[in-house]
């Protein structure tokens, strides 16, 4: 960890803040993130967010006060150190803000795109304080990434000496990646172990191409490839090798970072209709079978009045891909009303600007099908906000005899996810919760078997992606003191 | 990547690959499956997998050709490699000594039977092996299934060879004629409700492997699934293999037919590839 204030006394800090008021600063107007016309890009799947220009980078960083208290970092889950880099944008250092991301994000062209700003690190910035709109931080930090990648100066990070230890990790999402990032670099021998065909977890299977572009990814796993980690396709741990083996074959220690990936769906009377899915079986189906496009022998239902039960990011995901295959109506569904919505608030803009539909405070209590066994409508009963519940969010209660039928011929079930069973059902000994979450040591991530650590959804069921990655290197830096204290 | 190293013909449309996979041959039992990709943006489908040899590090599939994807498949020669292979899948076949079994298969649930009616035989049961087909040229496996088998009972629709008459006429000849403790139905879902009511009638426990459509095959989508004794399963992580006279087949038949129209527009589109 960087001394703050050390470093913020540094001569060039003190100089460009001294080139403006503070009142100035927060009285510019936040960037405006360019982005595709609503209806071009509702037929294709080009990314929707368009990214800054230097010059609309720059200004914007002229709106950080360079804060001797950040509390912008506190909103971030793994401290990036967010005013150093958005002062280097401000001076034009774009590789410079770029390494400063590096230090503590092992993916920030991916978090710049997709974490939740506004309940993170944009929700901590001293201007919400001021009643203004905080500094555009993820909008910067992708600006800062993707310069980068442009750039063709993609900095690998110094990688210390083989030492010739054995480490496997289970799972290629975010969790697994940055895991094997901060492995590498401190020489251990890595193998990362997925079980489908791409790698990537739910960047490559679940975030569409229209919010976070496939190639993004592959160059960070390639960059880790640079870094000497390999990757094993096709492989699941549990079934097609075991623990054992991996320890047989001299893995001294092993990541899991399964993920939550098994689909939840509401127990009602005709959900298995023929078009009545899962929100993962949709998005795999497109996202990574390609689906939608006349090459790929994956088929999938184009429909034309699309329900998507939830209010997500999952949910959001699916309604704007089913608006892209063709949907004259595409619906959210969701039981609460929008201020509960967890999606990203972005993600809820860009959909009503796609004209998808928001029907909130709506529950669906059953599905009516034809005699092909099609889904032709669905039944949905009308809710009020009550009492906060556990969440603290006011929870939906049902109003009597208010119920209507709506025709669809599509629904995708966005309701949530849970824990994968595989690594705790096949590994005896470890501790599960009752949710099926896999327990830790909050500090080092070690589970009760000291040679296994654990991070990411497997661990906290549906998360975010910088958490996995948080959880991702936290549970790096603690297996390497583990190591090392073994070899003592 | 997945090299083929053997391949035979049992008839024209059902072939037998023999392919590298170390580390599946040494972890399957039977009645697991694998998923199979064929091509960049090939279809992921499940095979079950037919036998294994750890020594060589090979499985073996036996595949029949239905649509796109199990015909790209069977366009793959000695040499070539399978894009992506995954498993073992599912759970494994409960294989006991049951005592007399009768094994009832058709149509796509030949292939799939065939390491069934093996470990069955090896475990000492005796097996009564019903194989049907509408006429005589579809008839696939024969001479395969009679090396596992105490005996063949071959039926077609039309009398064109061995009896005539359906899957159930042959079982319940069997049972007619001796006690069976078991029976065992791969095939399409109708034939296996057929069966199913069949055996129920005679309270004989029976048991079906589900042939259910799947993406993945781990149990991340939820589209293989069926209900159950009144619950809903996935087929890829809960079965492939569960109690006939609880599957609801009438809700399994509807969920089948979901892609007809997209599978058949893509057969026709790769006709006209090849
Ligand atoms: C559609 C969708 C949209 C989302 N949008 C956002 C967003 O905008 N912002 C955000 O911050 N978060 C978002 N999330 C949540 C975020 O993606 C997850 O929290 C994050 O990916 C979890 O990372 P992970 O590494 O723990 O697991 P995953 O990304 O789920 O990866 C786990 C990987 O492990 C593999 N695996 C599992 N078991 C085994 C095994 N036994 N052997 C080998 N491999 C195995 C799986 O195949 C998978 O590839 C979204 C999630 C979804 C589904
Ligand atoms: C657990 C499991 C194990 C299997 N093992 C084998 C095996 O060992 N050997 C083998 O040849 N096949 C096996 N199958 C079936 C095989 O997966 C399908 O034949 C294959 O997916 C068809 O793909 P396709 O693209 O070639 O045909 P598609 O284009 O998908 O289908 C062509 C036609 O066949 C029908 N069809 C497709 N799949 C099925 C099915 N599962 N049941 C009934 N009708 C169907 C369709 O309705 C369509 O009319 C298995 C299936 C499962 C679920
Ligand atoms: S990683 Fe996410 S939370 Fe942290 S600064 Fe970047 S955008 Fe904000
Ligand atoms: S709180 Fe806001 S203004 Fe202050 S350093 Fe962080 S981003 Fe800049
Ligand atoms: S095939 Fe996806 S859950 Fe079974």
């Amino acid at each position: 960890m960087p001394n703050l204030a050390e470093e913020r006394a540094q001569a060039w800090r003190e100089e460009l803040r001294n080139t403006m008021k503070a009142k100035e600063r927060t009285s510019l107007t936040r960037v405006h993130m360019p982005e595709l016309d609503a209806e071009y890009r509702s037929h294709n799947k080009e990314e929707v967010n368009l990214g800054l220009t230097s010059e609309m980078a720059m200004l914007e960083a002229k709106r950080c006060l360079d804060c001797a208290n950040p509390t912008c970092m506190d909103g971030c889950p793994v401290s990036i150190y967010i005013p150093k880099f958005v002062k280097q944008i401000e001076v034009g250092d774009f590789l410079g803000a770029a390494k400063t991301l590096k230090e503590t994000s092992a993916l920030p062209a991916v978090c710049g795109r997709v974490c939740p700003q506004e309940k993170q690190c944009e929700a901590q910035c001293i201007h919400v304080k001021m009643k203004k709109q905080p500094v555009a931080i993820g909008h910067l930090e992708r600006f800062a990434a993707d310069y980068e990648r442009e750039s063709g100066n993609i900095s690998v990070p110094e990688v210390a000496a083989p030492n010739g230890i054995k480490i496997a990790v289970v799972g290629s999402g975010p969790a697994g990646l940055s895991f094997a990032g901060d492995m590498a670099k401190l020489g251990y021998d890595v193998t990362v172990f997925e079980a489908l065909h791409e790698i990537g977890g739910v960047l490559k299977y679940g975030i569409p191409e229209f919010r976070l572009p496939n190639v993004i990814v592959d160059v960070e796993i390639d960059n880790l490839r640079s870094m000497g980690v390999k990757f094993v396709t096709n492989c699941i741990v549990g079934k097609t090798i075991t623990l054992e083996d991996l320890k047989e074959d001299g893995f001294e220690a092993m990541f899991v970072g399964s993920g939550a990936g098994l689909p939840r769906f509401m127990s009602i009377k005709g959900e298995n209709f023929v078009g009545v899915m899962s929100s993962n079986e949709y998005l795999t189906r497109v996202n990574l079978m390609d689906a939608a496009s006349s090459e790929s022998d994956t088929p999938v239902f184009k429909g034309k009045h699309v329900a998507v039960i939830g209010g997500g990011n999952t949910a959001m995901d699916s309604v704007r891909t089913a608006r892209r295959l063709g949907a004259d109506r595409a619906m959210i569904v969701y039981r609460r009303s929008e201020a509960e919505m967890p999606a990203r608030l972005e993600e809820i803009k860009h959909a009503k600007e796609e004209g998808i539909e928001f029907m909130n405070l709506r529950n669906p209590i059953e599905f009516i099908g034809n005699e092909q066994g099609r889904v032709t409508h669905m039944v949905l009963q009308e809710m009020e906000l009550g009492d906060p519940d556990a969440s603290g969010r006011r929870s939906p209660v049902e109003i009597p005899g208010r119920t209507e039928t709506i025709e669809v011929d599509e629904v995708i079930v966005s309701v949530g996810v849970s824990p994968n069973p595989l690594i705790p059902q096949t590994v005896g000994g470890l501790q599960i919760s009752k949710w099926g979450t896999i327990m830790v040591n909050q500090d080092t991530m070690q589970t009760d078997i000291p040679m296994l650590f654990a991070g990411g959804d497997i661990v906290r069921g549906g998360a975010t992606v910088i958490l996995a990655m948080g959880d991702g290197r936290k549970a790096a830096t603690a297996m390497h003191e583990w190591i090392q204290s073994q070899q003592k | 990547m997945n090299k083929i190293v053997g391949k035979e013909y049992f008839s024209e449309n059902v072939i037998k690959f023999e392919v590298e996979a170390p580390l599946i041959a040494k972890s399957r039992k039977a009645g697991h499956f694998v998923m199979v990709k064929v091509g960049a943006k090939g279809e992921r489908i499940p095979l079950t997998i037919a036998d294994a040899d750890i020594s060589k590090g090979t499985i073996t599939l036996v595949v029949q050709k239905m649509g796109v994807s199990s015909s790209k498949l069977a366009l793959l020669n000695i040499g070539d490699e399978i894009t992506d292979l995954v498993g073992p899948l599912g759970k494994a076949t409960h294989i006991e000594n049951f005592g007399t079994v009768v094994c009832a298969c058709g149509g796509v649930g030949t292939a799939p039977m065939l390491p069934i009616v093996d470990a069955l035989k090896k475990a000492g049961n005796k097996v009564i092996t019903v194989l049907a087909a509408r006429n005589k040229d579809l008839i696939i496996l024969e001479d395969q299934m009679k090396q596992h088998s105490d005996e063949v009972i071959v039926m077609t629709d039309d009398g064109s060879y061995g009896n005539k008459g359906l899957v159930t006429n042959g079982v319940e000849m069997v049972i007619n004629r001796e006690k069976v403790d078991m029976c065992v139905t791969i095939g399409p879902a109708v034939m296996m409700k057929f069966v199913s009511m069949l055996t129920k009638k005679y309270d004989i426990p029976t048991v079906a492997s589900l042939n259910t459509i799947m993406v993945d095959g781990t149990g991340m989508c939820g589209a293989c699934r069926v209900t159950v004794g009144g619950k809903v399963k996935f087929v890829c992580v809960d079965g492939p293999e569960f109690d006939a006279h609880l599957v609801d087949f009438d809700e399994m038949l509807m969920r089948l037919g979901g892609y007809k129209d997209i599978e058949r527009e893509e057969m026709e589109r790769f006709d006209c590839h090849v």
